[in-house]
């Protein structure tokens, strides 16, 4: 490593860009996040209340699916139209962190690497950015049922 | 319709409140946005399991389902519930199983629109 | 030796620039630079099927469009040297198919521009070649899928990222013609200040354009003030604050004449946070603007120093530092 510069030059600069580093508007987004986050759980009520009126015979659980999915299918779509970049611009978190955000993740990525060809563009890159949740979730899942497997044998 | 109104109100103000802490993660930490989806379904995971979740849930409903905790809690909930039914099994069979809604919506609809659209520059 | 100090070359053959073309793509089109542009593409696809081809169409451009301008024969162009930013230089090897003649595809990230016009100088002022094209190109779209997320994904900008500009840049060097001769190139070393944030490649780019410059005043013995404008290649508005504390700090004052290529090509209201970067912005914005300027006598002599951020989704991946370059070039009337 000669051309790297010493211990000290590099905290000394690494001190140097982090004040000069302009912070983002720290305050904006937050309200942003806290308005959007908001709107979209709102949203999300709103199609778990209309679906219970219509379906009666669902069951939560069930409810709860069709609440995430017509919230996927929105943001599919409007991911597609080329809206919901925009939105998540403003929204950050607000946006990211409902099931939108993984819905967005997966949509962008399916459309961005559908040049590739359909086997080893969409398919095999859609989940390159949401697989994570999906990979993590899972295995998070399988490992709290096998403990509560081995709770209940023990009790 | 006043209960409605509460609900609804307190659905926006926690699932506001949890995006707050995203975008403070993301504003103050260098955590990446998978890293941090994944810290709030971990987050929902663990509630779920210690049976926290569902008091959450009493409380303002959509405002902690909508969150990508909710989807960890369904699959945490799935695993248990499974577990009690089916047992070892269960514990493969009961996330996956509860969260297929969700998975399967986010491929198919995925699928569908990539073979509508592409992707513009910005 | 043709060489002063460690690191500078001197071109006693002074190979001239007798020809450049530029293009760029709407959002540059639409910036401050507007009027110095030759040649835009309306729609960023450029009417084939992909970005990618989009970007390799816009490079073919600029090398032709400025061989032409040579009043060159094709034949008489001797070697193609060209870079870009895509995996495997994809843009420059699949353009140099269309060009009959040698070919050397070289990569430093964003300084391959000047890296290119080194090298073309080395083989003029040698004499083992006539007439050389250096060209490098960048676009948006290709380098967002590359390097960070998809263009649709619902991400907010981090305040210290730059835009990758979407351009091509070609010059054609030769010996004999008319245009601004190149006299002198400083190569860089690679330089590592452990900056670890991809999203902030001016503040890890600005200490390798440091010790470039540092390097070349110290070889030729002049200072900043010999020179009518010192240009780095993109290191955008944090990077070029960055770079004028840190050449302070080591005593020399460049405030006074510097500029950015990343800074020029955008306007504060285009919210493209810090500027422009890629291998296309300081070809674009040398083989437009500061060429125009030099040949109108605006300029007589400039140092142009492009850098470069030597980083892979890969090694960002991993968790390593961010190794940056820069070479400089003195180019006079």
């Amino acid at each position: 490593m000669i051309n790297a510069a010493s211990k000290e030059v590099k905290e000394k600069y690494d001190k140097l860009v982090n004040e000069m580093t302009p912070k983002s508007p720290h305050l904006k987004n937050i309200i942003m996040a806290f308005i959007f986050g908001g709107l979209v759980c709102v949203l999300g009520q709103a199609i778990y209340d209309t679906s219970s009126t219509l379906f009666p015979n669902l069951s939560s659980t069930e409810l709860g699916s069709v609440q995430s999915i017509v919230l996927i299918f929105i943001t599919a779509l409007l991911t597609g139209l080329g809206i919901f970049d925009k939105i998540g611009n403003i929204a950050g978190a607000g946006t990211m962190i409902p099931i939108t955000g993984f819905a967005n993740a997966v949509s962008s990525t399916a459309i961005e690497f559908k040049k590739e060809g359909i086997i080893f563009g969409l398919s095999s890159k859609m989940y390159f950015v949401a697989g994570p949740v999906i990979v993590n979730g899972i295995t998070a899942s399988v490992i709290v049922g096998i403990i509560y497997y081995l709770i209940d044998l023990i009790f | 319709m006043i209960e409605t109104l509460i609900l609804y109100l307190k659905v926006f103000a926690v699932g506001g409140a949890i995006c707050i802490i995203g975008q403070i993660l993301i504003d103050f930490t260098k955590l990446t946005s998978g890293k941090i989806l994944v810290i709030f379904l971990m987050a929902g995971i663990v509630l779920e399991s210690f049976g926290l979740f569902q008091p959450l849930k009493d409380f303002a409903m959509a405002g902690v389902t909508v969150p990508i905790t909710g989807f960890g809690s369904v699959l945490a909930k799935g695993a248990i519930e499974a577990v009690k039914d089916k047992g070892l099994l269960g514990a493969l069979l009961g996330g996956t199983t509860a969260a297929a809604g969700g998975i399967a919506a986010a491929t198919a609809f995925a699928y569908l629109f990539a073979m509508l659209f592409n992707s513009k520059t910005k | 030796m043709k060489r002063v100090g460690k690191q500078t070359i001197i071109f006693e053959n002074k190979p001239k620039i007798i020809a450049n073309s530029a293009i760029v793509g709407p959002k540059e089109f639409a910036g401050p630079l507007k009027d110095f542009f030759d040649y835009r593409i309306i729609d960023d696809k450029w009417n084939e099927d992909s970005f990618e081809k989009a970007e390799r169409k816009m490079l073919e451009f600029a090398i032709c469009t400025a061989i032409r301008r040579s009043k060159k024969k094709l034949k008489n162009i001797d070697m193609l040297i060209a870079g870009d930013l895509l995996n495997q230089i994809i843009t420059s090897s699949y353009a140099a198919r269309k060009i009959d003649t040698m070919y050397l595809g070289i990569y430093n990230a964003c300084s391959t521009f000047t890296e290119a016009l080194a090298i073309g100088s080395v083989l003029i002022d040698g004499e083992y070649l006539n007439n050389v094209a250096c060209a490098t190109g960048s676009h948006f779209s290709t380098a967002e899928r590359q390097y960070r997320y998809p263009l649709e994904l619902g991400n907010q900008r981090t305040p210290a990222s730059q835009r990758t500009v979407t351009g091509a840049g070609c010059s054609i060097l030769s010996l004999e013609g008319e245009g601004p001769k190149i006299t002198m190139a400083t190569m860089g070393k690679v330089i590592d200040y452990g900056i670890k944030d991809a999203n902030n490649m001016g503040a890890a780019m600005a200490p390798a354009a440091m010790n470039t410059l540092l390097a070349h005043f110290e070889d030729t013995s002049t200072s900043p003030k010999d020179y009518d404008l010192i240009l780095t290649g993109d290191l955008g508005n944090l990077g070029s604050e960055l770079l004028k504390i840190i050449m302070n700090n080591h005593g020399v004052d460049i405030s006074k004449n510097h500029n950015d290529c990343g800074k020029l090509i955008y306007s504060d209201i285009q919210r493209t946070v810090q500027g422009g970067s890629g291998s296309g912005c300081s070809a674009s914005v040398f083989n437009s603007y500061i060429i125009k300027k030099l040949n109108s006598g605006e300029y007589n002599k400039i140092l142009f120093a492009a850098t470069g951020a030597l980083l892979s989704t890969v090694s960002t991946q991993q968790g390593d530092s961010i190794p940056a370059i820069a070479h400089a070039l003195v180019i006079e009337r």
